[in-house]
C-alpha cells in the first residue's frame, strides 16, 4: 500500500505536472483564438511529419544534447552556467576564425575541420573559465557574470559579421560568407542532418555520464557543488575544480558551436547559438540533472521546437509558443516536485 | 537651441528612461530584502510591457495599461514566492524558467497588437517649479510614471530606515528567525513583499511601453536584457534606493552616450555601442564584491596597516552585503 | 508568575524530544532546568516560549490556561526566552535592534528608544554604544542587550538557554546578580544549563531533563552527587591523560601575527611537539579561532614565520598545509566539516582518491564498513551524513582522519555530544598522537580544556599567554584569565 503510493507519488507527480503544463498551453491558444487540438497537431505534424521534419528534429537535437551534457557538469558542481550561450558563441566564433584562417591552405579537409573543432572547444571553455575567474577571483556571481559574458559575445559575434567578416559588399544579419562545402560535416542527402553531430552527442552524454558517476573527478565535482567549504577542508581543492567544471561545459558549448558551424549553417551568423544554452539549462532542469534522461527530453524539446516553426506557417500563430509549452513543462515539473515533497513531509 | 539646452533635453530623457530600471530595481531589492530572490524580471518585465500596452490599447486607458502591467508583475512574483517559500523549490530556477518563459509568452500573445497605434504618456510640467533654471527642465518636465519613480527612491528608502515595518523588513533577510520571535510573521511578509515588488517590476513594463519605448514590436522591441541589468543594479546598489538610483542613472546616462557619440565613432557598429552598456554594468559587479572576495583580505593583510585601513575602508564603502537569508526557507524547526 | 507545564509532548520525526513533562514553576522563584546536550531542555523551554508549537500537552500561566501560536503571543502574555544562539540582527546597530519588534507608532522615535535603552541600562549597569553595530559586540554584551529589550517589553517570565555559554567571569557574575535582582522583583525566570555549579549556586530549584522526560525536581538541600545520578542516570569517569614524551617539533610559530575584520592576532611565538596536546581557552572571539585558522594557512600572517614539521610555510594556503599533514576539523559540523548530502563511503574516496581514474564503488563500500566498525558508528555506508546524530558525524569526521598526520587543528571536539561520544572522540584523537600527531584545540568548555591539555594557551583581546601547566592551574585563575585579568602576572612569566 505504501510502495504503491510512494511509487504514484513519484511517477504521478511528474505526469500531473506535465498535463496541467499542457492544458496552460492550451488555455493560452484558446486565449488566442485557435484551436488547441489542431495546434498540436499542426506541432506534430511540423517535427514527425516527414523524413526531413524529423531529420530537423534531429539536427536541433545534436547541439542540444551537447550543451545539456555539459551543464549538467556545472550543476553538478553547484553552478548555474548561463553563460552558456556565450560560450556556444564563442566556439563558432573560434572554429569561423580557424576554418577563414586555414580554406585556403592546402592542407586535408579532415584536418583544418580538426584544428577548427579543437579551437571551437577551446574558445567555449576559456570563455566559460572567464566566468569561473570571474566568479572565483571576483567573487561575481556566475548568473551575473554569464550575462555579462553572453553580452559581450553577442557584441563581438556582430562587430564581427558587420565589420572585419563581413560579406563582400555589405555586412548583413544573413551572416558571413559561407564555407565550401568541403569544409562542413558530411550531411545526409536533402537535409542539413549530419550523423557527426548525433554521434557526437551520444558520446559526450555517455562520457559524462561516466564522469559524474564513476571517476574521482565527478565525485570531487559533487563535494564542491554540494558543500564547497566542507569539501575545500576535506582537502578538494575548490577553485581548481570549479574552474574545471568550467571549461568542461564551455568546451562541450563550443563542440556545439562547432556543429552549428560546420553543420547546419555553414557560415557564421548573428544567432549561432538559436537560444540552445537556455533550452539546455531548461533541459537539465526538467531531467533533474539525471544523465539518463538527457537523451529523450532532449529529443523530445527539440521536436517541440522544430514543430513550433510550423504554428506561423499553418495557424498565423507567433512560433514563440515552443518556449512557452517548454517553460511550462519545467515549470509545472517543478511545482509537481515541490508538492510531492511537501505531501511527503506532511505524511 | 544652444548646447545647454540640448544637454538638458539629453539629461532629462536619461532620468526619464532610468526611470523603469528604478522602478524594477527597487522592487527587487524589496524582495530581496525580505530573503526572496526573484530572477524572473526580464521576463515578467517584457510580458508586463506588452500587457500594459494591449490593455491600453484596448481600454484607451492609460491607468489601465499600468495596472495590468502591474497584476501581471504580482502574479509573477506570486508564482516565485509559492514555489520558493511553500514548495521549497529553488527560488534561481523558478525564476529562470520563468524569464525566459514569460519573455515568449509575451511575443506569443503579443501578435494582434504587434506595431499597433496606442497610447502614450504626456509629460506633465509641473507649475512654477518647471521655470527652475536647470533644475526645472530635469525634474519637472517628465511623465507622471517619471515622477512616480522619484518619489519611489525617496519612499523606499524612508519605508526600509525609518519606519516599523522597514525595520522588520531589514532583519527579515538578515536573521529569519530573529525577526519571528520578534513577532514578525515570516512567511505572510515575504509573501507581501515578493508580491509587491513584483507588481512595481509590473510597472516598470508598461512604462516602457506608454512612454519611454512605446509601442509594441514584438522581438524587436528593444526590451530583452532590461530586466537583467534591473537584477545587476539591485546588487549594484546594495539593496540600498538610493544606490539603485544612482546606478539605474549611470546606466542610462552610458546608453545615452552610446547613441550621441555614434557619429563619431563610424568604425563600430551601431548594434555594438547599444549593447556595451550591459556589459560595463555587469563587470562594476566585479568592483562591488572585489572587497569580499578571500584573496583580497589576504593582500590587505600585506600592507601597512594605515594602508590597509584606508583601503578597507573604501573597498567596504563599495561593497555590498546581500540580505545574509538571501533565497534560504525559514522554517521553525 | 505561576507556570505550569502539563503533559508537554513533542517529537522531531523519530525523536521524542519532550516526553510528557509536567513541571511547575512557583512565581518570583529562579528554576534550574538541568540536562545534558539534547535531553530535551531548549524544546522544552522553546515550547513556553511559543517558538514551536506541542504536539501535546498545555501549559497555564498565573492558573489559565494559554496556546501560544507564536513567540508574540508568549511576549504579549509576558513570557521572553533568551534563545541559546543569540537571535538578533548582527548587521543592524544596538538601538535598531532594541527597537525592532517593539510596538509603537509607524515611524518610531529613536530619541524615545535611545532614552528608554540608557535608563534601562543604567538600572543594571550596562553600558552600550546605542550606534554601534552589533557584531562588533561580544556574545555577553548582546545577550545583556536582549534580556533589556524583553524586560522593557514587560515580561514576567524570563527563559535563559545555556546563557553563560562563551561571556566573560566578570559577566558571568553580573549576569546571575541581575537575575537574584529579577527574581526577587517578582519575575520568574527559567535557567537553563548542563553546568551543575551554575545551577547550584544560582537556582532556588531544580529539575533534570533526560532524553526528553523528567528525570526528578530538587529542592536545596541536595547534593552535587545526586544532580550527577539524575542526569546521567550513571555515575561518569572521565578518561585518564597519559602523559606523552615529546617528540619533535610539528608546529613552531615566531612572532606570528593575523587580522581579520575585527582582531589583530598580537606576535606569538609557540612550539608544539609531536605527541603534545594543547588546548586554546578564551572567550568567543578573543583570538584563538584566528590563532587555529593561522595554523592551518586557512587566514594569512601579517608576520612572522609559521613552521610545520621543520619546514618553512609561511604565507602558504591551506592545501600546502595539509600537504604537509595539517587537517582541520571545524565546529559546525554540516556546514564545514562533513558534505551533508554525501555518504560515508564517498567522503573516504574524497579524501583518500583512487589511485586510478575511476572509482570502484563496491570497494569503497568495503571500506567505509571497515570504518563504521571501527569507529562505532551508527550508519550504514550510504548513509547521507546529515542523516547521523551529532555524536556519529564527529565519529565519521575522525575516521576521515588517516595517519600519518603531522598536527589537527581541531574546534570544540565535542560541543553538543553526549558524554559517552565525548570520550570516544578523545579516545581517538589521543590515539593520533601516539601515533606521532600533535593537537591544538580550543573549546569554550573550561573542563575539557582541563582535562585534555598538555599545555594551556589562553587568548584575550588577540593577546596570548605563553603555555601553562594545566596541573598547576586551578579552574579559577583559568576563568580570570580569560576574563583579561592578572595578565601583568601570568601572561608575563
Amino acid at each position: 500500500m505504501i510502495r504503491a503510493r510512494s511509487l504514484w507519488l513519484r511517477t504521478g507527480g511528474p505526469v500531473i505536472g506535465v498535463g496541467v503544463a499542457v492544458l496552460a498551453a492550451a488555455g493560452l491558444l484558446l486565449l488566442a483564438g485557435a484551436s488547441p487540438l489542431e495546434a498540436f497537431r499542426q506541432m506534430g505534424l511540423g517535427a514527425f511529419g516527414s523524413v526531413n521534419r524529423l531529420a530537423d528534429v534531429l539536427v536541433v537535437w545534436g547541439p542540444l544534447v551537447l550543451v545539456t551534457a555539459g551543464l549538467l557538469v556545472t550543476f553538478a558542481a553547484g553552478l548555474w552556467n548561463i553563460g552558456i550561450e556565450g560560450q556556444i558563441v564563442m566556439g563558432a566564433i573560434g572554429v569561423t576564425g580557424v576554418l577563414r584562417l586555414l580554406q585556403d591552405a592546402p592542407l586535408p579537409p579532415w584536418l583544418v575541420l580538426s584544428i577548427a573543432l579543437a579551437a571551437g572547444m577551446t574558445a567555449g571553455a576559456a570563455w566559460a573559465v572567464l566566468a569561473g575567474l570571474l566568479k572565483t577571483i571576483g567573487g561575481v556571481n556566475e548568473i551575473f557574470g554569464g550575462l555579462g559574458l553572453n553580452f559581450i559575445a553577442s557584441a563581438l559575434i556582430l562587430w564581427l559579421i558587420f565589420g572585419p567578416w563581413k560579406r563582400p559588399g555589405i555586412g548583413s544579419m544573413s551572416g558571413t560568407e559561407p564555407f565550401p562545402e568541403s569544409l562542413g560535416l558530411p550531411t545526409l542527402a536533402g537535409t542539413r542532418l549530419s550523423l557527426w553531430s548525433l554521434a557526437l552527442g551520444l558520446a559526450a552524454v555517455g562520457a559524462i555520464a561516466l564522469l559524474l558517476s564513476r571517476s574521482a573527478l565527478g565525485l570531487r565535482l559533487r563535494a564542491v557543488g554540494l558543500n564547497a567549504r566542507a569539501a575545500f577542508l576535506l582537502g578538494v581543492p575548490t577553485w581548481r575544480n570549479l574552474l574545471v567544471a568550467f571549461g568542461l561545459c564551455g568546451a562541450l558549448a563550443g563542440l556545439a558551436g562547432f556543429v552549428q558551424v560546420t553543420a547546419v549553417y555553414h557560415r557564421l551568423i548573428p544567432s549561432i547559438s538559436s537560444g540552445y544554452g537556455f533550452l539546455g539549462l531548461l533541459v537539465a532542469l526538467i531531467i533533474r540533472y539525471r544523465a539518463v534522461w538527457v537523451v529523450p527530453v532532449a529529443a523530445f524539446f527539440a521536436a517541440i521546437t522544430i514543430g513550433g516553426i510550423q504554428l506561423p506557417i499553418a495557424l498565423q500563430l507567433d512560433s514563440s509558443l515552443s518556449g512557452v509549452l517548454q517553460g511550462l513543462l519545467v515549470l509545472g515539473v517543478l511545482f509537481s516536485d515541490g508538492l510531492r515533497h511537501r505531501a511527503a513531509a506532511r505524511s | 537651441m544652444d548646447w545647454t539646452a540640448i544637454l538638458l533635453t539629453g539629461l532629462a530623457g536619461v532620468l526619464a528612461t532610468a526611470g523603469p530600471l528604478v522602478m524594477a530595481a527597487i522592487g527587487e531589492a524589496l524582495s530581496e530584502r525580505a530573503g526572496v530572490v526573484n530572477l524572473s524580471l526580464n521576463g515578467t518585465l517584457i510580458l508586463s510591457a506588452m500587457t500594459g500596452f494591449a490593455v491600453a490599447v484596448a481600454t484607451g486607458s492609460l491607468a489601465a495599461g499600468f495596472l495590468g502591467g502591474a497584476v501581471v508583475g504580482a502574479a509573477a512574483a506570486l508564482l516565485v514566492a509559492v514555489a520558493g517559500i511553500t514548495l521549497r523549490q529553488s527560488q534561481v530556477a523558478v525564476g529562470f524558467v520563468l524569464a525566459l518563459t514569460l519573455k515568449d509568452l509575451a511575443y506569443f500573445l503579443g501578435t494582434p497588437v504587434m506595431g499597433a497605434a496606442g497610447p502614450r504618456l504626456d509629460v506633465l510640467p509641473v507649475p512654477l517649479l518647471e521655470r527652475l533654471p536647470v533644475v526645472g527642465p530635469l525634474l519637472f518636465r517628465q511623465d507622471v510614471m517619471t515622477y512616480a519613480s522619484f518619489l519611489l527612491i525617496a519612499a523606499a528608502w524612508v519605508w526600509i530606515y525609518r519606519t516599523r515595518p522597514g525595520l522588520t523588513l531589514r532583519g527579515l533577510g538578515e536573521q529569519p528567525a530573529a525577526a519571528f520571535v520578534r513577532g514578525a510573521d515570516v512567511t505572510r511578509l515575504r509573501y507581501l513583499y515578493t508580491v509587491a515588488g513584483g507588481a512595481l517590476v509590473g510597472l516598470a513594463g508598461p512604462m516602457y511601453s506608454l512612454s519611454v519605448k512605446a509601442g509594441w514590436k514584438g522581438t524587436i522591441s528593444g526590451l530583452d536584457g532590461l530586466g537583467w541589468i534591473a537584477l545587476a543594479l539591485t546588487i549594484f546598489g546594495g539593496w540600498h534606493p538610493l544606490r539603485i538610483a544612482a546606478g539605474a542613472y549611470l546606466f542610462a546616462f552610458l546608453q545615452w552616450l552610446g547613441v550621441v557619440l555614434q557619429p563619431f565613432l563610424p568604425g563600430i557598429p551601431s548594434q555594438v555601442l547599444q549593447v556595451a552598456p550591459f556589459p560595463f554594468m555587469i563587470l562594476t559587479l566585479v568592483l562591488v564584491n572585489v572587497g569580499q572576495a578571500e584573496w583580497t583580505g589576504r593582500l590587505l593583510a600585506l600592507l601597512p596597516e594605515g594602508g590597509r585601513r584606508r583601503l578597507a575602508g573604501l573597498l567596504r564603502l563599495l561593497r555590498a552585503n546581500p540580505p545574509a537569508a538571501l533565497g534560504q526557507t525559514f522554517e521553525r524547526e | 508568575m505561576d507556570i505550569i507545564l502539563k503533559e508537554i509532548r513533542k517529537t522531531f520525526g523519530r525523536v521524542t524530544a519532550s516526553d510528557r513533562v509536567t513541571l511547575a514553576v512557583p512565581g518570583g522563584t529562579i528554576q534550574g532546568l538541568l540536562g545534558e546536550n539534547g535531553a530535551g531542555k531548549s524544546t522544552l523551554m522553546k515550547i513556553l516560549s511559543g517558538y514551536l508549537r506541542p504536539d501535546g500537552g498545555e501549559i497555564l500561566l498565573g492558573g489559565k490556561p494559554v496556546v501560544f501560536r507564536h513567540p508574540a503571543d508568549a511576549v504579549r502574555a509576558g513570557v521572553g526566552m533568551l534563545h541559546q544562539d543569540p537571535l538578533d540582527f548582527p548587521s543592524l546597530t544596538v538601538l535598531e535592534n532594541f527597537m525592532s519588534g517593539r510596538p509603537g507608532h509607524f515611524f518610531p522615535s529613536r530619541a524615545a528608544a535611545r532614552r528608554r535603552l540608557r535608563e534601562l541600562a543604567a538600572t543594571f549597569g550596562f553600558a552600550f554604544d546605542p550606534r554601534a553595530y552589533l557584531d562588533t559586540l561580544t556574545v555577553g554584551e548582546r545577550q545583556q542587550l536582549e534580556v533589556l529589550r524583553l524586560l522593557s517589553l514587560d515580561v514576567r517570565v524570563l527563559i535563559l538557554d545555556e546563557p553563560t555559554t562563551g561571556i566573560s567571569a566578570a559577566q558571568k557574575a553580573q549576569l546571575f546578580e541581575t537575575l537574584r535582582r529579577l527574581s526577587a522583583e517578582g519575575r520568574t525566570i527559567l535557567f537553563v544549563s548542563h553546568k551543575l555549579d551554575e545551577v547550584e549556586s544560582l537556582c532556588h530549584r531544580v529539575a533534570v531533563l533526560r532524553a526528553g522526560a523528567l528525570a526528578g525536581a530538587l529542592t536545596p538541600p541536595y547534593t552535587t552527587a545526586e544532580l550527577v545520578t539524575l542526569m546521567f542516570g550513571r555515575p561518569v569517569v572521565p578518561p585518564q591523560r597519559q602523559p606523552q614524551a615529546p617528540g619533535r617539533p610539528v608546529l613552531e610559530l615566531r612572532g606570528v601575527s593575523a587580522v581579520d575584520d575585527r582582531l589583530r592576532l598580537a606576535p606569538l611565538d609557540l612550539d608544539i611537539r609531536a605527541g603534545e596536546v594543547v588546548g586554546l581557552a578564551g572567550l568567543t572571539g578573543s583570538g584563538q579561532r584566528l590563532l587555529l585558522r593561522a595554523c592551518a594557512g586557512l587566514v594569512r600572517t601579517t608576520a612572522g614565520t609559521v613552521r610545520i614539521g621543520g619546514r618553512d610555510l609561511t604565507g602558504h594556503a591551506f592545501p600546502s598545509f595539509r600537504g604537509h599533514g595539517v587537517v582541520f576539523v571545524p565546529t559546525a559540523r554540516l556546514e564545514e566539516g562533513l558534505i551533508g548530502d554525501m555518504d560515508l563511503a564517498e567522503h573516504l574516496q574524497l579524501v583518500h582518491p583512487p589511485r586510478g581514474l575511476f572509482i570502484d564503488w563496491p570497494r569503497a563500500r568495503a571500506t567505509a564498513d571497515e570504518r563504521i566498525r571501527e569507529f562505532a558508528i551508527r550508519g550504514r555506508p550510504d548513509t547521507r551524513m546529515r542523516e547521523l546524530s551529532g555524536g556519529n558525524q564527529q565519529r565519521a569526521l575522525l575516521s576521515l582522519l588517516a595517519p600519518p598526520l603531522a598536527l589537527i587543528l581541531i574546534e570544540e571536539p565535542t560541543r553538543g555530544l553526549d558524554v559517552e561520544s565525548a570520550v570516544a572522540v578523545w579516545i581517538r584523537l589521543r590515539a593520533h598522537c601516539q601515533a606521532g600527531a600533535a593537537i591544538l584545540f580550543l573549546s569554550s568548555d573550561l573542563d575539557e580544556i582541563r582535562a585534555h591539555s598538555d599545555r594551556i594557551v589562553v587568548c584575550f583581546c588577540g593577546r596570548s599567554s605563553p603555555p601553562l601547566d594545566p596541573a598547576t592551574m586551578d579552574i579559577e585563575t583559568l576563568g580570570r584569565l580569560i576574563g583579561g585579568k592578572g595578565w601583568d602576572r601570568e601572561a608575563a612569566g
